[in-house]
């Protein structure tokens, strides 16, 4: 039994695009059933307060209003469910006392959005203001509890060197003291800041719930990138089974992280809808995201280098605090967990690596593109840039110098984690031939000389993606106490109909990310029924495999694999069919876009029609053979993947005024096997967006009592199509081996890899000055300021 | 208040409030919902129409401030079951990945073809700068811009990144 097509490799224009481009994508807030109740939220204007009064009077009585809810009401729902439930849930209302500006303090239920606002701003809430802590390092410090019952703000801490053993974390403490103490070497610290940023998704989070009393069921659409989880938290908190909840994703509008969440919002609105028999709607306001959504990122923390004068690194240390907000939520605690497993990046050198998570007076922090792993990359990836420039040979040399040499079968970092396959030196020589570096380098020292500031930055990464292995929710804490779902597999169902279509059923909950396309590209190269034939469904519970959602680059390795062997059981019990119906050997047989055919005989032939027709009539099936054929798999891979690259950026800075402009961007990234290199490359393109945006514009500001800054559009700044060059991508090619297609995950990889390399090309193009580093985002004032400060 | 415009060339006469958004009339009125509201402050540019041949941002209108007038939207864009050539490049530029902004920004790119039919890549992305994309870095959104102006202009549009990369 072979193949005879391959639809993997190949561009093919998404499936999904003639309904978006026409206006015909149906999303959350577009599904409006008959009788919709709308919600709007009383917020908290403090970041910390003692709730002393709350009057719901005149909410209720206002135009249009059917219902008003305070703590009182839902706290016996319990606590915010979390798949990572350490640290301090969220209420769903905020129970006597406020802990974030934003938090939701009572809600209203009204006939339209317009009015349920109106009434919203006419509830009364009495605040008795009390001191916040927004400052990490104060935090760290217990100055100030977030939480008078918990006996620290710091509510987890992450050390590896390697993760998991205590002796070796002591032995690798002690060997990098030794070498500081080396007359040979220089140890290079760099002292960053990692800010906090709203994820910022175009599409505002939105949720639907209806509940039929007679079925004692709810029906929920929800933007969300985790379907199932979010089922089996409603179910969960209503004391209902599972299949009672049905969610539906529909097109969700981005992620990018901050839709992998289990909201308050979304047991809210299922809760009126339970109480007023009317489905009940919910869409977020850009305003009130801030304090609806979580945030990502929002680390300080020290990164130190000791190497010798001629490049060769004995040790890199990371100690950082970690800001996870008022409250945790779904995987709060874990995201800086994440970004140990790649905490010593690419490199071979020892790494002690400790990350403090503290709670503070604001928004819960969670994942956002990337998720920990940027954080990671840009404090090695200053560090090891600032040895580079301290001890004065090329960034470029100092890196390949201290690389990991390429391999094809797991290896273990420094960390502890065994890593797939890797060629890092190739990711960077291609990146330095292909951007032409030398010649860059001239141009950079020749404007230097005309007194221009024009810097260079290199980055390389390595990223850890496509979880599982299932077996992880067991490591380091629990978060299968949860339930549903338990641990990172993936899943696909694969179903030949009667008439030789394809069903394809997946898990996942992507948000853009082309799935209908790429599947059907999956499933057409097993089976080779052409696309066209074949129909992806994906993001409602009702219908699909239970699956743990799209995040963390893991769809296409994880649910992909389980969708490919699906398609390849199919196979083989479609090869068994036409087999019989030839009277031939199922190994003999051979498929192609028409059907089966017996291999060196195609006039022995046998229609995919045929073969799906008699799959439903068993009578013309072999004996002990069931009817049907469809298949689904539930696919556990044996480790993350671990893709890498290797990108450079050249900026010009205005040597009066510290504005920065991004002149090129060239990447090369590995994901491993690409199955549609335009859907690649456009996340490359987005991912690198994203991290240029967290270097260069977006910043969510908190002033030192918790009020929110950038409450507005207006004032937290996204990159524009005027701010961005065209990006110039490339590509090496390291297949995993743990997955059969070889894939590894390009989501985040554009993200993980960029913040640093433009900071980098800042603090070069500023070199000819003296200045060592500049915090992100690299906005003029400050850069202007680190100018000022350099000369004096 | 009673309002009476044109919309995608139909004649449509309804009742408002006041203080009706005119994204919300064209979305849960008249049930046109590929008009998106992404942040109600006229930044992220989700809610672009076209109001008698100009883009606006129909989250920073009232409903009745469009009495009388001729509005076209994402879902008027194509004629005679033809995409218009800016709907085109975004399929074959893969100009969209969630798809949200994506109205608004085909609405902008449409106007900004009207008005200079040959776009610098710089052209372009001032163009289209009131407009908000988080997914592709808008570098595929420029492509397919181009690719609509070679398109109106007859010519044939420069081979796509991934086949010239």
């Amino acid at each position: 039994m072979t193949m005879t097509t391959s639809a993997l490799g190949g561009v093919v224009r998404r499936r999904e695009d003639p309904a978006l481009i026409q206006g015909k994508g149906k999303f959350v807030d577009d599904v409006a059933p008959m009788g919709t109740l709308h919600v709007a939220f009383a917020r908290s204007p403090y970041a910390h307060a003692k709730i002393t009064s709350i009057d719901t009077g005149a909410a209720e009585k206002a135009d249009g209003v059917e219902a008003v809810y305070t703590h009182r009401d839902v706290e016996h729902l319990g606590l915010l469910l979390a798949q990572a439930p350490v640290g301090k849930l969220r209420p769903l209302l905020a129970d006597g006392v406020v802990k974030h500006f934003g938090e939701a303090v009572a809600m209203v239920v009204a006939e339209n959005a317009y009015l349920a606002r109106d009434a919203a701003d006419l509830i009364e809430v009495d605040y008795e203001p009390l001191p916040a802590v927004v400052d990490l390092r104060k935090s760290h410090s217990d100055e100030v509890k977030v939480h008078d019952d918990l006996d620290s703000n710091i509510v987890i801490s992450w050390e590896a060197g390697p993760w998991g053993d205590e002796e070796g974390i002591a032995k690798t403490k002690e060997t990098i003291e030794e070498a500081k103490t080396r007359d040979d070497t220089v140890t290079v610290t760099v002292e960053a800041r990692n800010q906090k940023l709203i994820p910022v998704p175009i599409e505002p989070r939105s949720v639907l719930a209806e509940w039929n009393h007679g079925y004692q069921r709810f029906d929920i659409h929800s933007s969300t990138q985790i379907p199932h989880a979010l089922a089996g938290a409603i179910a969960r908190t209503f004391g209902l089974p599972s299949n009672q909840v049905r969610v539906i994703a529909p097109e969700v509008g981005g992620g990018f992280g901050c839709k992998l969440n289990i909201y308050n919002d979304e047991v809210l609105v299922a809760f009126a809808a339970q109480q007023l028999g009317q489905p009940v709607k919910w869409t977020e306001t850009r305003r009130e995201a801030p304090g609806s959504t979580i945030q990502g990122r929002g680390w300080e923390g020290t990164a130190t280098i000791t190497g010798t004068e001629d490049g060769e690194i004995l040790g890199y240390e990371l100690h950082a605090i970690a800001d996870m907000g008022a409250y945790t939520q779904n995987f709060t605690i874990a995201i800086p967990f994440l970004g140990l497993f790649v905490g010593s990046g690419q490199y071979k050198f020892p790494t002690h690596w400790k990350v403090d998570c503290v709670h503070t007076h604001t928004m819960t922090t969670d994942a956002y593109r990337g998720a920990g792993r940027p954080e990671s990359a840009y404090y090695l990836e200053r560090a090891v840039d600032a040895f580079a420039r301290e001890i004065g040979v090329d960034p470029a040399e100092v890196r390949k110098k201290n690389y990991i040499e390429k391999f094809d079968t797991a290896v273990t970092s420094p960390i502890g984690f065994a890593m797939d396959s890797g060629d890092y030196a190739m990711a960077l020589d291609k990146l330095l031939e292909l951007a032409d570096y030398e010649a860059l380098k001239t141009e950079r020292d020749n404007a230097r000389a005309e007194g221009r500031l024009l810097g260079i930055g290199l980055a390389t990464y390595v990223e850890v993606c496509g979880f599982g292995p299932s077996g992880l929710s067991e490591l380091g804490f629990s978060w299968s106490e949860y339930g549903v779902p338990a641990g990172f597999h993936g899943s696909g169902l694969v179903r030949v109909n009667p008439d030789a279509s394809v069903t394809v059923i997946i898990g996942t909950g992507p948000s853009g990310q082309g799935h209908e396309t790429t599947w059907a590209q999956i499933v057409s190269d097993r089976l080779g029924i052409p696309m066209d034939r074949i129909r992806v469904i994906h993001g409602d519970t009702a219908e699909s495999p239970t699956g743990i959602g799209t995040f963390g680059s893991r769809s296409a390795a994880v649910d992909g694999t389980a969708t490919y062997l699906a398609a390849d059981r199919v196979r083989e019990k479609a090869a068994a069919i036409a087999a019989h119906l030839l009277e031939a050997s199922p190994d003999d047989i051979e498929f192609d876009g028409e059907g089966g055919h017996v291999a060196g005989s195609p006039d022995s032939k046998v229609a995919w029609g045929d073969i799906a027709t008699a799959a439903y009539m068993p009578y013309k099936l072999p004996e002990d053979m069931e009817g049907g054929l469809e298949s689904r798999v539930v696919f556990d891979p044996s480790n993350a993947t671990w893709p890498f690259g290797a990108h450079l950026a050249m900026v010009e800075v205005d040597a009066d005024t510290g504005d920065v402009k991004l002149l090129r961007y060239v990447t090369v990234d590995d994901c491993g096997n690409v199955i549609n290199p335009m859907i690649v490359a456009g996340q490359v393109h987005g991912g690198v967006a994203q991290g240029i945006g967290q270097a260069m514009f977006e910043d969510s500001i908190y002033d030192e009592n918790g009020n929110c800054l950038t409450g507005s559009l207006l004032d937290y700044l996204l990159p524009t199509a005027d701010d961005l060059p065209f990006f110039e991508l490339h590509h090496t090619v390291t297949p995993t081996d743990v997955n059969p297609m070889g894939v590894k995950g390009i989501g985040e990889a554009g993200t993980i890899g960029s913040a640093q390399t433009i900071v980098n090309a800042v603090v070069d193009a500023l070199e000819p000055l003296g200045v060592k580093h500049v915090d992100m985002p690299v906005r003029p004032k400050r850069v202007w300021a680190a100018m000022q400060e350099a000369r004096g | 208040m009673q309002v009476s415009m044109t919309v995608n060339g139909r004649q449509v006469t309804a009742d408002v409030e006041p203080r009706t958004l005119l994204v919300h009339f064209i979305r849960e009125q008249l049930r046109l919902t590929g008009t998106h509201v992404g942040c109600e402050t006229g930044y992220c540019g989700a809610c672009t129409i076209h109001l008698d041949g100009q883009p606006i941002k129909s989250c920073t209108m009232f409903a009745v401030q469009a009495d009388g007038a001729s509005i076209t939207t994402i879902e008027g864009l194509a004629s005679n079951g033809q995409l218009h050539p800016v709907q085109e490049g975004f399929w074959e530029r893969h100009g969209l990945q969630c798809g949200f902004c994506t109205p608004g920004m085909i609405m902008a790119a449409a106007a900004l073809l009207e008005q200079n039919d040959h776009p610098s890549e710089q052209e372009i992305r001032h163009g289209i700068e009131g407009n908000l994309c988080r997914c592709t870095g808008y570098h595929n959104i420029v492509r397919a811009v181009e690719y609509a102006g070679a398109r109106m202009r007859g010519e044939e549009p420069s081979p796509p990144d991934w086949e010239a990369q």
